[in-house]
């Protein structure tokens, strides 16, 4: 377990109320790796994403990200991003000024700052709306905004809770592409967590399922499928049948 | 230019008739001046004691702006207190409450006994009004935030001064101008109540002294100018904040 980038172990949470959200969570990440997390709703994969990010503490177990604690390696590595269910745009700020958030909490000069976010502009495509508020973006613009914001930071792991659930079909499979295209490009290891097994099986190169109540793992389901994959790839009758066996891990049928 | 001439003929159309009824009424049935004085008469005693009027309404300005400014100032700290602990708050919001019930007059004559009459005591009585709204609408603004932004701002290893800064104030401006709008208005209620009971001892006085002078002395006409001149201040002072406000919640329009 000593080249796992995020390695939890026993991984128990339990909490104050009583609740046994997380019971026994096995999890191994490869650096670089692509990994999704599906699972009903309340199974606690949201919980487990924000225990990874060290907004919450393990009960019991072991959590290790990069080789120290979640919060060391938010903290003093700096490497860890997130991206949120909802676009979660201070909606006082410019897109500029929304992307711009992480490098001012971090004290970087705003010289610098200007050129990363100008980069990471271009990488979503938003130069055009760079100085507009977000209430005047779409869902699937708003949600662009809010991985460039995760991007401007140079994050060696990203985690993303949920983030294309609340956008329209067509705009999360577009968005589905482009956050593929940036991952194959930048490689940073990616925990992506969605009850949507098309958009995990199109995405990952692993799928993690859970059963909730407690949330346990309950599958470890590999996705042979190699990138670049293009939008064709959804009507490819063994991406289909992958599909089809995560959904039958889902219900517990297997 | 239509629309604001759509906006201000009405009633200025229903303030010409009112004070056509009221100049009838009073000529008709011979009412005493000293009861009801005729819209004329009014006009005519504001004109010539323009000078004491204007002079009363400047002190009672001031004292009104420094009750605001001071309300303002302290209601932002007091909510920057209570936004910083739930402890504080709980402890603490009786007392804020207390501001708000305890009857004026009844702790005017404390006033006066603790810091003598004049514009100091004046400042304090309008201060003392006016700053329930800044304390609670600030601290509403400071505190009722999407959980999702403090996660964010968590993820990126934010300070208590950088939410503080970054997040709670900015998020709090909407309810603040509202606070200001209601306290702004108060205010000169504040000032002027506070003249009646502190606002003499030295050669000037405001129009809350003028007022309790004028009733006084019957002179009836010249209270109702004096009573015209603080509504005036009311308004003017309403207006200012409320104009100021919108200007500034341009960026946090829906």
């Amino acid at each position: 377990m000593r080249d796992a980038f995020v390695y939890t172990h026993q991984l128990n949470l339990v909490f104050d109320t009583g609740l046994h959200a997380l019971r026994d969570v096995n999890l191994c990440l490869k650096k670089g790796e692509f990994v999704s997390i599906v699972g009903p709703s309340g199974c606690g994969k949201s919980t487990l994403l924000r225990l990874v990010a060290g907004l919450l503490e393990p009960t019991s177990g072991v959590l290790h990200v990069d080789g120290v604690t979640p919060l060391q390696a938010r903290r003093e590595k700096q490497e860890v991003a997130f991206v949120f269910q909802e676009a979660n745009l201070l909606k006082w700020r410019t897109v500029r000024g929304n992307i711009r958030l992480p490098l001012e909490l971090r004290g970087i000069p705003s010289k610098q700052a200007t050129g990363q976010i100008d980069t990471v502009l271009n990488l979503v495509g938003l130069q055009d709306f760079a100085d507009s508020l977000p209430r005047h973006l779409s869902g699937g613009m708003k949600m662009r905004v809010s991985l460039a914001r995760a991007l401007v930071t140079q994050p060696d792991l990203l985690l993303l809770d949920e983030p294309f659930g609340a956008l329209d079909e067509i705009t999360r499979q577009r968005l589905n592409e482009e956050l593929l295209a940036l991952w194959e490009h930048h490689r940073w290891t990616a925990l992506f967590v969605t009850h949507n097994v098309f958009e995990a099986v199109f995405l990952s190169q692993r799928i993690v399922v859970m059963s909730s109540r407690p949330g346990s793992v309950v599958a470890d389901i590999c996705v042979p499928f190699d990138y670049p994959r293009s939008p064709e790839l959804r009507s490819r009758g063994d991406f289909a049948a992958l599909a089809g066996m995560v959904s039958r891990h889902l219900r517990g049928d297997l | 230019m239509t629309r604001l001439l759509e906006i201000f003929v009405p009633p200025l159309l229903v303030f010409c008739l009112f004070l056509l009824i009221w100049q009838s009424v009073t000529v008709i049935f011979d009412v005493p001046s000293f009861l009801i004085p005729a819209p004329v008469q009014v006009f005519t005693v504001a004109w010539q004691n323009a000078p004491t009027l204007l002079m009363a309404s400047g002190l009672t300005t001031a004292g009104a702006l420094g009750g605001f400014f001071s309300s303002f100032l302290v209601g932002l700290l007091v909510a920057f207190a209570f936004s910083q602990s739930y402890l504080i708050q709980r402890s603490f919001y009786p007392y804020a409450i207390f501001l708000q019930t305890v009857p004026i007059v009844a702790i005017a004559p404390l006033i006066i006994i603790w810091f003598g009459t004049g514009f100091f005591s004046v400042v304090l009585v309008s201060f003392i009004i006016s700053v329930f709204p800044i304390i609670t609408n600030g601290t509403a603004g400071l505190t009722r935030i999407s959980p999702h932004l403090f996660d964010l701002f968590a993820i990126n290893n934010a300070s208590r001064w950088q939410i503080l800064w970054k997040l709670r104030l900015p998020n709090a401006v909407p309810d603040l101008v509202t606070g200001a709008k209601i306290s702004s208005g108060l205010s000169v209620i504040g000032a002027i109540v506070g003249e009646f009971f502190a606002g003499y001892g030295t050669d000037q006085y405001g129009l809350g002294y003028l007022i309790i002078v004028t009733s006084g002395q019957l002179k009836t006409a010249y209270l109702f100018a004096a009573i015209l001149m603080s509504t005036m201040l009311g308004l003017l002072i309403f207006g200012v904040v409320s104009g100021l406000g919108n200007l500034l919640l341009i960026r946090w329009q829906e």
